[in-house]
């Protein structure tokens, strides 16, 4: 597949970014519209030395890449609505533990099953806040087959940089949507790994962080007998049950995020140099705004678009920056405003904000969004 | 003789003759007094021990409950996950590290009510682990609540008037499912327990070794067992020893018998044997 073009679905390329950045585990449970991305794992893993296992539920898919990963596999699980909400438990167990992986969300309408066959972008503050306890998370969104493949690289690259569940948020659309996706040589796809720590055992605490509050880890069963768990614990990682050690881990676990924001944070800024209306769109909803956008500058509205990769941390400073600047912000997204509340938020009541709002099981037509534009 | 106290204890020559794989840096631990996971515990590490296996070849993970406390008091590569969780999670470390010993050290409530779909699917893969079950009839750390495991009529603080579901018979269930060793034992069998666990090191594929144990202090009590004491000889007094039989004739009535011994010792293909049958090593990478 290295050093190709690919006509593919979006949950095939998807796939293929993990297999080209070097997952070598997939644990998952069928679902509609992620279930392709684990039949393209199923087919690939093997071929390259790795372990596909179809589990019984999606809490058992979430705990086994946990399991991989801790044993030095990079390991991924994908999955729609439904199974989200099965693993948000282990998502919480991965955070506490600092364990890299990557999570698949190919939206689809709910609540509960919903529709299942067709899009929204409902789970966008379940990817933020889904498990129980405050923590900060890394979600990335995709709007194309070839970013599916470029942000489930990223997404490895920041679940290991940064010791946490990454999720890849995208919905059915985008999943099943076949496009020309370019796969470069796997030697030319920038790959981070997890730092290993090059300490002796007997000076080896799995909870001390580096500079940028990561802390390294090390190979199970290489004689560090380490200890971890989903318990509040100390540097040593043995469970303290009080406040004072509460506050130590979850200062690291938060701002081990919030100071790196800069080094996560990716949008991309179109016509944006004299743009007095700034769409704001992430995901499948990206397109049909850019659509709207096009048409918008045709008929003389100075319009452009902040399109959003990095989702959690959300982009907040540049909202900031923008909000005083320009007239609005118009934000389209197939739910009924949850990102539109970030926005709001940082605009600060600075400029004037628009919903397009889509309840789900379609996407919009550009002319939706185009009216909302023209009527600011 | 004078009784010792904890310092005259502490200022003792030598250590724990199995310091070697204890947390020491962790004790004292949270079982209540009584309480039989340490013996159960105890057995676990005698067989790492005798094993003759290196101690970094062995990790333990568990889940939640009481017995879940011993993946943190176990000085190996050990991990206290979420509730029901530990056996996916062990699959998941199972694979990147098949030559690792993988133990599963959890209870009843742990692995069999809110985990029991992944036990009988663990063990119909044949995933090469070996699970070791503390069944102590009830919810322990939460105060008692009736498990799948609690006696029919039992009283627990979830079934004041006596336990009207049946409870499951744990070692037949994982026969059934395809478990490749199931042995029962009590706390009172300590040498045949730690056996049973060493045989379950060296068996290739799903092994499950289940402990009937007391828990004195939150199951005891409420059905009025005694004294931890009077429950062992209670053990001692009703456990039969029926080795080779079918486990779904495994009686288990504490009040009139508990039937122990190995019940199945079978070969089987595991997951990694079948998996290498389509999937030969070496095969090279990037192959079409």
């Amino acid at each position: 597949m290295e050093g190709t073009e690919q006509f593919i679905m979006g949950d095939t390329a998807c796939a293929e970014g993990a297999i080209a950045c070097g997952c070598k585990f997939f644990a998952g449970y069928p679902i509609t519209p992620a279930t392709e991305v684990a039949e393209r794992m199923a087919k690939r893993l093997p071929q390259v030395g790795g372990t596909y296992i179809q589990m019984e539920d999606e809490m058992a898919s979430m705990a086994a890449i946990l399991g991989a990963s801790w044993g030095g596999l990079k390991s991924m699980t994908s999955t729609s609505g439904p199974g989200f909400s099965l693993m948000m438990e282990n998502i919480g167990l991965g955070i506490i533990m600092e364990v890299p992986c990557v999570v698949v969300n190919v939206q689809r309408a709910g609540p509960s099953t919903g529709l299942p066959t067709l899009c929204a972008q409902g789970d966008m503050m379940q990817a933020r806040w889904g498990s129980h306890g405050h923590y900060e998370i890394i979600a990335l969104s995709a709007s194309s087959p070839q970013e599916l493949f470029d942000i489930t690289i990223k997404a490895f690259n920041l679940s290991e940089k940064y010791r946490l569940p990454v999720l890849v948020l995208t919905d059915e659309v985008v999943g099943h949507m076949t496009e020309k996706v370019v796969i470069p040589p796997y030697d030319k796809i920038d790959v981070y790994s997890r730092r290993i720590s090059t300490l002796p055992p007997e000076e080896y605490l799995p909870y001390v962080s580096d500079e940028d509050m990561v802390a390294p880890m090390v190979g199970i069963g290489e004689g560090y007998r380490i200890h971890s768990t989903g318990l509040t614990h100390d540097k040593r990682g043995y469970p303290v049950i009080t406040a004072p050690v509460q506050k130590e881990m979850m200062d690291r676990l938060i701002y081990k995020i919030r100071n790196n924001v800069d080094d996560i944070v990716e949008y991309e800024e179109i016509e944006m140099a004299d743009a007095e209306i700034v769409v704001i769109a992430y995901g499948i909803s990206a397109r049909p705004a850019l659509k709207a956008l096009e048409m918008a500058r045709d008929s003389g509205i100075k319009c452009g678009m902040m399109k959003l990769i990095t989702i959690w941390p959300f982009p907040e400073k540049r909202i900031r920056e923008l909000a005083p600047q320009v007239r609005g912000f118009v934000v389209p997204e197939i739910n009924y405003g949850q990102i539109c509340l970030e926005v709001e938020r940082c605009s600060a009541g600075k400029t004037e904000i628009v919903l397009v709002s889509h309840a789900g099981g379609a996407i919009f037509h550009p002319n939706e969004i185009l009216e909302v534009i023209s009527r600011l | 003789m004078k009784k010792q106290g904890l310092k005259e204890l502490n200022g003792m020559p030598g250590k724990h003759p199995l310091s070697d794989l204890l947390r020491d840096d962790r004790m004292p631990h949270i079982w209540c007094p009584g309480c039989d996971i340490g013996t159960v515990f105890s057995s676990c590490l005698t067989a790492i021990h005798e094993s003759n296996i290196d101690y970094n070849n062995f990790a333990v993970i568990s889940g939640i409950g009481c017995s879940g406390r011993a993946a943190g008091y176990v000085k190996l590569d050990s991990f206290h996950t979420t509730h029901g969780r530990a056996i996916p999670f062990a699959t998941g470390l199972k694979i990147a590290k098949p030559k690792m010993n993988i133990i599963v050290f959890s209870g009843d409530g742990d692995l069999f009510t809110i985990g029991g779909n992944h036990f009988i699917h663990a063990a119909r893969r044949n995933m090469d682990l070996t699970i070791i079950c503390v069944n102590n009839f009830t919810y322990g750390m939460t105060g008692g609540q009736v498990a799948s495991s609690t006696p029919f009529n039992a009283r627990t603080s979830t079934t004041p008037d006596g336990n009207f579901e049946r409870p499951f018979n744990l070692a037949y269930m994982a026969a059934a499912a395809g478990a490749a060793y199931v042995a029962r034992w009590t706390t009172l069998h300590v040498r045949r327990l730690t056996n049973s666990i060493l045989e379950a090191f060296n068996k290739k594929g799903f092994s499950f070794v289940e402990v009937i144990s007391s828990c004195p202090t939150s199951f005891g009590r409420k059905n009025k067992l005694g004294p931890p004491l009077h429950i062992i000889q209670h053990f001692h007094k009703i456990s039969v020893i029926k080795n080779g039989i079918h486990p779904k004739d495994a009686n288990l009535d504490i009040e009139k018998e508990i039937v122990v011994g190995k019940f199945v010792d079978i070969e089987r293909p595991t997951f990694f044997d079948l998996w290498e049958e389509i999937y030969p090593p070496k095969r090279e990478k990037g192959a079409k």
